[in-house]
C-alpha cells in the first residue's frame, strides 16, 4: 500500500531526525504477559497428567507468540491502521476456506490444514474484527454516524456468520462483541445502544428457535438444571463445579487435585483449565490469576488512554475488553453461570491458535504504545 | 483536514473516549465481582459439600475378602485349601457397551453360552458398580491374551481370587462337602453383608455346619478410582480376618483305606475314637469330586451324578437309613440283662424257628434249614452264633416299650448331633409311632422283627458306630463329632453333663467278651477274620432283609434283582480290652455280613492299628 510502511522511519511528525535505535517493547506488558503463560504452562503440566509432551508444544506456541508480538511492535501504529483491511480480508477467506476445505472435529469444521501446523480461524477473527472496526471507524467522524455504524454492523457481520456456519455459537458471539466494544468506545449514540439492546432482547426467540442446534439448546438447558442428566449433559458442569468448590481457600496442591488428575474433569488442559487452577491452588490462586489478568487489561487501557490517534485509543480499548470478555466468559462457563462454550481461558488454556492471536493484538497494542512513547518524548 | 479543528476535535473525542472507558471498566469490575462472587460461593461456603462429592468420586470402598478357613485331618493333613485361580469380571458401570464389550471378550476368548447366561442372571442381581464374574479359571493363555488387549477392554477385569480346591479329591466329599457360588434362595437367608467379598459359601458337610467359622470376617480397603473407575492407589486398608483352620479327628490315611477298599459298592462306614467321641473316618461310596462343584459343574456332569443308581451324592453314612439287623442284638442283650428279663445264665432251646401263639406262620432263623443252634442256648451263644429265636423270645419278654426307651439311650431312633447337617434320625418304632405313623395297634409280631432289627426299624451307619461306641466304652454318652479345634483351639463339648447308660458294669464285661468271641472263636459269625490277629476284636455280623421272604419261600440270590439283595453289616471295637476304635460298616446288598462286610472291616481295622503301632515305635 504504502512504500514507506516498510522503510524505517527516519521523519517524526516534529520534524527532527531520529534514529530508532533499538527494538521497541512494552516492558510491563511483556512481563505480565509471560508471569500468565507461566502459570497456564504450569497449570497445563498437571492438567495432563505431568506431560512434557503438551508443555514442550504450548511453550512452542508462547515463544512463537512473543516472537510476533515483539515484531508486530516494531510496526508503526499507521501501518497497522493501513493494512486492517487485508488483514480481516485474510482472515474472512481463511473462515470460507475453512467452511469449503476445514477438518471436521467433534461435528464443527473449524480448523485449517496448513501441512505444517493447524490454524483456527474463527480464533483469528477476534483479533481481526476489533482491527478492521477501529480502522474504519477511526477514519470517520466520531462519534460515528448511523450510515458508518450500519457499514461496521455489517463487517462485523460477515464473519459472525461464516463462524456460525462452522457451527460454533460461542465464538460468533464473542467476534461481534469485540466488533461491539469498538463501536461502543467510538462514542455511538445512546439511542443506538438502547435500540441494540431491544433488537438483542428481540432477537433472542428467533436464536433460539432458527439459530441454535439442537447440542448447543442442551447446553442452555444442561446450565439450568446440570442434575436432570448427570452422567451425560450435565457431567462436565457438575466435575467442574465440584473441581472449584473443592479447593477451598488454598486448594489442594499442584498436581494433586483428584478430579483433574483422575479424569473426571473433562478438556481440563484447554476450556476447563480454570477448574485445575482452582482446585489445585484455591480461591486464592483464582484471585492472582484474576490480579494479573486486571493488570494486563489496565495496561492496555492505559495505553489507549494515552494514545494520540483515535485508531489506537479503539484497538487498545476493544483489545482489552475483548481480552477481558473472554476471561469472564470462560469464568462464567467453567463455574455453571453460563452455558458450555467453546471459549478457552486466554494465555492459560492449551491452544496454539488463540496464543498466536492474543500475542499478535498485543504486539498492535505495544506498536500503540510506542507511537505515543516517541511523541512524548519528542515534544 | 484542518490541523486546528483536529486537535479540538481529538480532545472531545479523548474525552469522550475516557468516558466511555470509565462507564465499561465499571460495568466490567461489576461483572468482575460477580464473577469472583460466584468462585466464593463455590469455594468457600459450599467448600465442605465439594469435598464431600468430590471423595464420592474417587474413594470406593473395596471389601476385601478373608481367605476361607483350611481344613486339616487330626495329623495336619490338608483336606480343603485355597488355591488362587483367575476370573474374568465385568463392571456394567464402566464399560461403555455391555454387548458390545461381550462380543469383543468372545472375539478373544472361549467363553461359552453358559458362562454368559449365567452372567445376565447375576446382571440382574448386582449393582452397576459391582464386579460381575463373566468366566471363571481363565487359563495362562487366556489371561496373557486378555492382558495384552486389556487397554480397549474398558469395564472388564482379569482377577486372581482364592478358591476352594479339595486336594483329595473324592476321599473326603462327603465328610468336608463342597463350597459354592451363592444362589439366590442363600442370597436371602444371610447377612449379604458378610459375603461382600466372596462369591462362595459352604453347600454340604463341615463346609456348611461351619461355614461362620470358615467364612472369616470382611476387610475393607478404600481405594481411589479415577473417571473410568480404574484403581490408582490403595488409601487405607483394613485387613481382613481369616477364616479360622478346622482340625478335624479324622484320619486320612484310615478314610482312605476305608474308601479305596469300597471303591465302587454301594457301603457306607462309620469309625469313632472312643475317647473322644471323634470321627476317625466317615466314608460313603461311591463319592465324587468335590472340586467340580466349586467352580459350577457342568448340566451333563450334574444329570449323571443325580442320574446315577448308585446314588454317588447321596452321604449313605449319615443319610442312609438300613435295618441294622443282627448288629442290635449285643444291645438288646444288655437291655434284656438290665432289665432282668434274662440272665447269663437263661438257656432256650432252638429248633430253628419260633411260633407265636396265634399266628400261624413261624419267624425262621436265618439257620434254620440246618435245624436251628441247638438246645441249651444262652446269650453269650445267641450272640456268638447270632441265634434269632434267643432275641425273639427275649424281645417279647422285655417288651416293645422298654426296648424303645433303653435304645434311645444308645442314641437309635434319634439324631446323634454330629456335627453335620442333614443326618437322619432312623426309626426305633414303639405303640405309639406306630399308631402315630400308620394308624395301627402294635402286634406281638411287630416286637419280634423289630428284636432282630429287622421290621420297622431303621439305623443310620453312624446311629449303629454310636451304639458301638457306648457299648464298647460301657455306657459313655459318646456323641460323635468331626471337628476337634478350631484355630488350635479345642471345641469343647457338651455332652459330657449327660447321662452314661445304666448298666451294671458285669453285663458290659459279659458283653464284651460275647462279641469278642464272635470274631475269636471258631462258632463266631466273623471267626474267619480272627486269624493272625495281634490284637483283639469284639464285633457282631448283621445281614439284613431288603425284602421280606414268605416262610415257605427260600431266598435265592439268583431269582431276585440284586437291588434286592440282603445288606451285610458289621459292628465292631477294638482292642477289647481297652477299646479305641468303634466302628460300623454297611454294604447294600453285600448279602452277608460275616463274608462280606467283616473282612473288609478287618483290613480298615489292620490299618489303623498298624499306623497306631508306627507311631508307638516312634513315640519310643
Amino acid at each position: 500500500m504504502y512504500k514507506s510502511d516498510f522503510v524505517r522511519q527516519l521523519q517524526t511528525p516534529g520534524g527532527t531526525i531520529q534514529l530508532r535505535r533499538s527494538i521497541q517493547v512494552d516492558y510491563t506488558l511483556a512481563v505480565i504477559l509471560l508471569i500468565l503463560c507461566g502459570v497456564g504452562l504450569l497449570i497445563i503440566y498437571s492438567a495432563t497428567g505431568q506431560s512434557v509432551f503438551y508443555v514442550r508444544r504450548q511453550l512452542t506456541f508462547i515463544l512463537a507468540g512473543f516472537f510476533i508480538m515483539i515484531l508486530f511492535a516494531q510496526f508503526p501504529q499507521r501501518f497497522w491502521e493501513r493494512w486492517a483491511l487485508i488483514v480481516y480480508l485474510i482472515g474472512v477467506i481463511a473462515l470460507v476456506g475453512v467452511l469449503q476445505a476445514g477438518i471436521e472435529i467433534n461435528g464443527a469444521q473449524r480448523w485449517l490444514d496448513l501441512k505444517f501446523t493447524r490454524l483456527q480461524p474463527s480464533e483469528l477473527m477476534k483479533i481481526c474484527v476489533p482491527l478492521m472496526i477501529s480502522a474504519y471507524i477511526a477514519k470517520r467522524s466520531i462519534p460515528p454516524s448511523l450510515k458508518h455504524v450500519s457499514a461496521a454492523v455489517i463487517l462485523i457481520s460477515v464473519p459472525v456468520l461464516l463462524v456460525l456456519r462452522q457451527p460454533d455459537l460461542g465464538t460468533a458471539l464473542l467476534i461481534s462483541a469485540t466488533g461491539f466494544f469498538v463501536l461502543f468506545l467510538a462514542g455511538i449514540k445512546r439511542r443506538y445502544l438502547i435500540g441494540a439492546f431491544i433488537l438483542a432482547l428481540a432477537a433472542l426467540p428467533s436464536l433460539w428457535f432458527f439459530v441454535m442446534l439442537d447440542y448447543q439448546k442442551q447446553r442452555v438447558l444442561t446450565l439450568l438444571n446440570p442434575q436432570h442428566d448427570k452422567l451425560g449433559a450435565g457431567w462436565n458442569i457438575i466435575q467442574s463445579t465440584t473441581a472449584i468448590g473443592s479447593g477451598g481457600w488454598s486448594g489442594k496442591g499442584w498436581t494433586q487435585g483428584t478430579q483433574s488428575q483422575l479424569n473426571f474433569l473433562p478438556e481440563s488442559h484447554t476450556d476447563f483449565i480454570i477448574a485445575v487452577l482452582a482446585e489445585e491452588f484455591g480461591l486464592i490462586g483464582v484471585l492472582i490469576l484474576c490480579m494479573l489478568y486486571t493488570m494486563l487489561i489496565a495496561r492496555c487501557l492505559y495505553i489507549g488512554l494515552n494514545s494520540l490517534t483515535m485508531f489506537g485509543r479503539l484497538m487498545a480499548g476493544s483489545v482489552a475488553y475483548t481480552f477481558f470478555i473472554f476471561v469472564i466468559v470462560n469464568l462464567c462457563m467453567v463455574s455453571g453461570l453460563l452455558p458450555v462454550v467453546g471459549a478457552p481461558l486466554p494465555l492459560i488454556s492449551y491452544g496454539g491458535t488463540a496464543i498466536v492471536t492474543l500475542f499478535a493484538g498485543f504486539g498492535i497494542i505495544m506498536s500503540i504504545g510506542n507511537e505515543s512513547k516517541k511523541s512524548r518524548s519528542v515534544s | 483536514m484542518d490541523e486546528n479543528s483536529a486537535f479540538v476535535n481529538d480532545t472531545e473525542m479523548k474525552q469522550l473516549f475516557s468516558r466511555r472507558v470509565f462507564f465499561a471498566s465499571m460495568l466490567a469490575i461489576m461483572m468482575g465481582i460477580l464473577v469472583l462472587g460466584r468462585y466464593f460461593d463455590l469455594q468457600v461456603n459450599r467448600h465442605q459439600d465439594f469435598v464431600t462429592q468430590s471423595n464420592n468420586n474417587r474413594v470406593l470402598m473395596r471389601p476385601v475378602s478373608p481367605p476361607r478357613g483350611l481344613i486339616f485331618d487330626r495329623n495336619g493333613e490338608l483336606l480343603a485349601d485355597n488355591q488362587p485361580t483367575y476370573n474374568l469380571t465385568i463392571v456394567n458401570e464402566r464399560s461403555s457397551n455391555l454387548e458390545v464389550l461381550i462380543e469383543d471378550l468372545q472375539k478373544l476368548i472361549n467363553i461359552s453360552p453358559q458362562d454368559i447366561a449365567q452372567f445376565r442372571e447375576r446382571l440382574k442381581r448386582r449393582k452397576p458398580y459391582q464386579n460381575i464374574p463373566l468366566k471363571y479359571n481363565l487359563s495362562e493363555n487366556e489371561r496373557s491374551i486378555l492382558a495384552v488387549n486389556s487397554f480397549r477392554l474398558d469395564g472388564a477385569e482379569v482377577f486372581a481370587k482364592l478358591t476352594r480346591y479339595y486336594p483329595q479329591g473324592p476321599f473326603f466329599a462327603h465328610v468336608i462337602g463342597y463350597v459354592g457360588r451363592i444362589n439366590e434362595t442363600e442370597t436371602r437367608n444371610i447377612d449379604t453383608s458378610l459375603y461382600r467379598g466372596t462369591d462362595f459359601i459352604g453347600k454340604l458337610g463341615i463346609e456348611k455346619y461351619y461355614e461362620n467359622a470358615l467364612l472369616g470376617k470382611l476387610g475393607h480397603e478404600h481405594v481411589e478410582t479415577n473417571a473410568r473407575g480404574r484403581v490408582m492407589r490403595s488409601l487405607s486398608k483394613e485387613d481382613p480376618i481369616p477364616g479360622a483352620n478346622l482340625k478335624l479327628y479324622l484320619d486320612a490315611n484310615l478314610q482312605r483305606t476305608a474308601q479305596e477298599i469300597l471303591q465302587d459298592r454301594r457301603a457306607a462306614f462309620v469309625a469313632i475314637e472312643i475317647k473322644t467321641g471323634g470321627i476317625l473316618a466317615m466314608v460313603s461310596t461311591p463319592s465324587y469330586d468335590p472340586n467340580k462343584f466349586v467352580l459350577g459343574i457342568s448340566q451333563t456332569e450334574y444329570s449323571e451324578l443325580v442320574k446315577s443308581k448308585n446314588q454317588p451324592l447321596f452321604n449313605r453314612a449319615i443319610r442312609g437309613q438300613y435295618p441294622p439287623g443282627s448288629t442290635i442284638k449285643p444291645m438288646f442283650g444288655l437291655i434284656g440283662l438290665q432289665n432282668k428279663s434274662i440272665t447269663t445264665e437263661h438257656v432256650i432251646d432252638d429248633p430253628g424257628f419260633f411260633i407265636l401263639q396265634g399266628v400261624e406262620r413261624p419267624w425262621r432263623d436265618h439257620n434254620s434249614e440246618k435245624g436251628g443252634h441247638g438246645d441249651g442256648i444262652d446269650l453269650a451263644q445267641a450272640i456268638i452264633e447270632s441265634c434269632d429265636v434267643y432275641f425273639y423270645n427275649m424281645g417279647l419278654d422285655i417288651g416293645i416299650e422298654t426296648l424303645a426307651s433303653f435304645s434311645s439311650k444308645f442314641g437309635l431312633g434319634q439324631v446323634t448331633g454330629i456335627d453335620l447337617h442333614g443326618e437322619q434320625p432312623g426309626i426305633m418304632p414303639s405303640k405309639l409311632w406306630k399308631k402315630h405313623t400308620l394308624g395301627e395297634p402294635w402286634f406281638d409280631g411287630d416286637t419280634i422283627n423289630v428284636s432282630i432289627g429287622q421290621g420297622f426299624m431303621l439305623t443310620t451307619p453312624l446311629q449303629l458306630a454310636v451304639m458301638t461306641a457306648r457299648i464298647a466304652s460301657r455306657g459313655s454318652h459318646i456323641v460323635p463329632k468331626l471337628v476337634d479345634s478350631k484355630n488350635d483351639l479345642h471345641l469343647k463339648s457338651d455332652s459330657i453333663s449327660l447321662m452314661p447308660v445304666d448298666i451294671q458294669a458285669e453285663y458290659w464285661t459279659y458283653m464284651h467278651q460275647a462279641m469278642q468271641n464272635v470274631v475269636h472263636t471258631p462258632q463266631g459269625t466273623a471267626h474267619r477274620i480272627g486269624k493272625d490277629l495281634n490284637y483283639t476284636i469284639a464285633g457282631k455280623t448283621g445281614t439284613a432283609q431288603v425284602i421280606s421272604i414268605d416262610a415257605d419261600e427260600e431266598y435265592d440270590k439268583t431269582q431276585i434283582d440284586q437291588t434286592q439283595w440282603d445288606h451285610a453289616l458289621f459292628i465292631a471295637f477294638a482292642p477289647v480290652e481297652d477299646p479305641e476304635i468303634a466302628m460300623a460298616l454297611i454294604v447294600e446288598n453285600g448279602e452277608h455280613g460275616s463274608s462280606t462286610a467283616a473282612p473288609i472291616a478287618r483290613v480298615i481295622l489292620d490299618s489303623y492299628f498298624k499306623k497306631v503301632e508306627k507311631k508307638m515305635l516312634v513315640d519310643r
